[in-house]
């Protein structure tokens, strides 16, 4: 297996993975880290690309990785503040009805 | 300007409107947002006049050419779903600028700038990359649209991002694997250069199953009956009209330019047309059995999306493929608008009654009478009876799936349109007084003038396309499919 196959397995097993997590956990937090988890299986496969086999590496893959990056980071700000919402209308209606 | 230049307008206006409208009273963001809205509509009439004289408008960004730039191109499909997308704001500013229940809150002003920028950029981008971002951009902005909808609507727009990301991933892989392949994201290009037949099957699978996921296409449909009913009307209205599109144009768009480079394409078209199958029926009979005005008009959109997705199959069989290709794109801005009006109207009788419930809705038809024919009228098109837009565009799948000898989606097309027709009848007969007794109706606030207006011009549309659609049809056949720019 060469190193470029065993990255582009690496990150389709990533992806894979996250995104059955995603599905399954019911805690917030956890799907969204999850959800990082299959985000970061993408990029993977999207950084082995980069491999032109010379050495130097293909500028366009990183670069799309890089906007990649960007994009799950906001996600995930917004994701974390709709959370804190759902659990904090969780705990109010804890309190109201014990 | 020249014609090329007017493509960055869509993009760029609502983005500038939007950003400003974070710092601008509610009074000028609205005037900004509805001023912008209509500059897009008059932008989309220009582009499209182009788009008939000369073929599809291309323009490299900032002058750098691809592979370096990006290239952002309109062709009949684009000019078409930015009219749409223009009315649709149009429609929605409006109705949140009367009554600002309507719209949940002032950061309603910068994200409708910021969807509708994201929006009109997918409909025009040429490359997967580009239509990734814009369609990212699209989805936080919805998440966030959604979450306006006061406290119950946080848990709704988080199971909406959740969907919609993962889809996202799986796209990200398509473009991956689009970028690996053939060493391009370049739809044009790669399709110059895609060669390996499971290779691009892989990438069209992908993509299919990352757009259904943002489409709602059953069985990846259950976050759109929570998510857009929880948001406010204005935005409920703008979700189904208007952003579910920007994902199924970005699937039509790879199996138009992908698919004939595969063998595993038209398997694939069958697939996605069982499930749009599925969505026809499954969405009509769980609309008939919902008893919330919105939430009929959300599993409504689920069971309409089973038609927009039908012109992919169809396009595979079909000896005539731009009779299905068109068609489909008609049914697909038909019900953006009939969707539109649907969800406005809807939102005026609830906010009158002070509730979605049907059986709390007796006597709203003598308050309101022009806002339950905007229903009537929009049902109407959305069943695809004539005189509306609704029935060119089935007509059109009808007459694709005779020449492909397909009966069967036939039967479909019909059977959906009487499930439309039922689920209709029985929000417009949830409005009537009981027998001899018209009290209810005397204790109901009339809405502002403008929320009466907008859904019934918006039915009035869907009635006037219906009766002269030859103008979508000419502009729409300009640019032949596959040709692209």
């Amino acid at each position: 297996m060469t190193t470029l196959q065993l990255f582009l397995y690496a990150g389709a097993f990533i992806l894979v993975l996250g995104v059955v997590a995603t599905m399954l956990v019911r805690d917030l937090i956890r799907r969204l880290i999850a959800l990082n988890v299959a985000s970061g299986g993408v990029m993977l496969l999207l950084l082995a690309l980069a491999d032109r086999g010379d050495g130097e590496p293909d500028p366009v893959p990183q670069a799309l990785v890089l906007t990649g990056i960007v994009v799950m980071a906001a996600v995930t700000g917004i994701a974390i503040v709709l959370a804190r919402r759902v659990e904090r209308l969780d705990d109010d209606l804890e309190e109201v009805e014990p | 300007m020249t014609a090329s230049s007017l493509v960055l307008v869509p993009v760029f206006l609502p983005l500038v409107v939007g950003a400003l409208s974070a710092v601008l009273s509610r009074r000028a963001a609205a005037t900004l947002t509805v001023v912008a809205a209509a500059v897009t509509l008059v932008t989309a009439v220009l582009l499209g006049i182009a788009v008939l004289e000369s073929g599809p408008v291309p323009l490299e960004v900032a002058g750098w050419a691809p592979p370096v730039g990006i290239l952002l191109a309109a062709d009949g499909l684009s000019v078409v779903m930015i009219g749409l997308s223009a009315v649709a704001v149009l429609a929605a500013a409006l109705v949140a600028a009367a009554d600002d229940h309507f719209a949940g809150g002032h950061a309603f002003w910068p994200l409708v700038g910021a969807a509708a920028a994201a929006v009109n950029g997918v409909f025009v981008a040429r490359d997967v990359f580009t239509a990734f971002v814009l369609l990212e951009l699209l989805t936080i902005a919805s998440v966030a649209l959604v979450a306006l909808g006061g406290a119950r609507s946080a848990a709704a727009a988080l199971r909406y991002l959740f969907v919609a990301v993962t889809g996202s991933l799986f796209f990200l892989l398509a473009v991956a694997l689009t970028y690996g392949h053939t060493g391009t994201v370049d739809l044009a290009r790669a399709a110059e250069r895609a060669d390996d037949t499971v290779i691009v099957g892989a990438i069209i699978a992908l993509t299919v199953v990352g757009m259904a996921a943002k489409t709602a296409l059953f069985p990846l449909h259950s976050w759109l009956p929570v998510a857009h009913p929880a948001a406010p009307t204005a935005v409920s209205a703008l979700l189904s009209a208007l952003v579910i599109k920007a994902s199924i144009v970005i699937l039509w768009r790879v199996i138009e330019y992908l698919g004939p480079h595969t063998d595993i394409a038209a398997p694939l078209a069958t697939v996605v047309g069982i499930a749009g199958a599925a969505a026809v029926l499954w969405g009509g009979i769980l609309a008939l059995r919902r008893d919330r005005l919105k939430s009929i008009i959300a599993y409504s959109t689920v069971a309409q999306v089973g038609y927009m997705v039908l012109l992919i199959p169809l396009v595979f069989a079909a000896s005539d493929p731009q009779v299905a290709w068109v068609g489909g794109i008609l049914i697909t801005v038909a019900h953006g608008v009939a969707k539109a009006a649907m969800f406005l109207a809807a939102g005026a009788l609830a906010s009158a009654a002070g509730t979605s419930q049907l059986d709390g809705l007796e006597g709203t038809i003598s308050r309101m009478p022009w806002t339950v024919a905007a229903i009537g009228l929009a049902g109407v098109s959305l069943a695809g009876l004539p005189p509306t837009l609704g029935f060119v565009g089935k007509w059109m799948l009808v007459q694709a799936s005779l020449d492909a000898g397909a009966w069967w989606w036939l039967a479909l097309l019909l059977g959906g349109g009487l499930l439309t027709f039922a689920y209709t009848a029985r929000m417009v007969k949830a409005t009537f007084n009981p027998p001899g007794d018209f009290s209810r109706a005397r204790e109901l606030t009339r809405p502002a003038r403008t929320v009466t207006i907008v859904p019934l011009a918006l039915a009035a549309v869907s009635v006037v396309l219906g009766v002269i659609p030859w103008l979508l049809i000419e502009v729409l056949s300009a640019a032949p499919m596959g040709g692209g720019a």
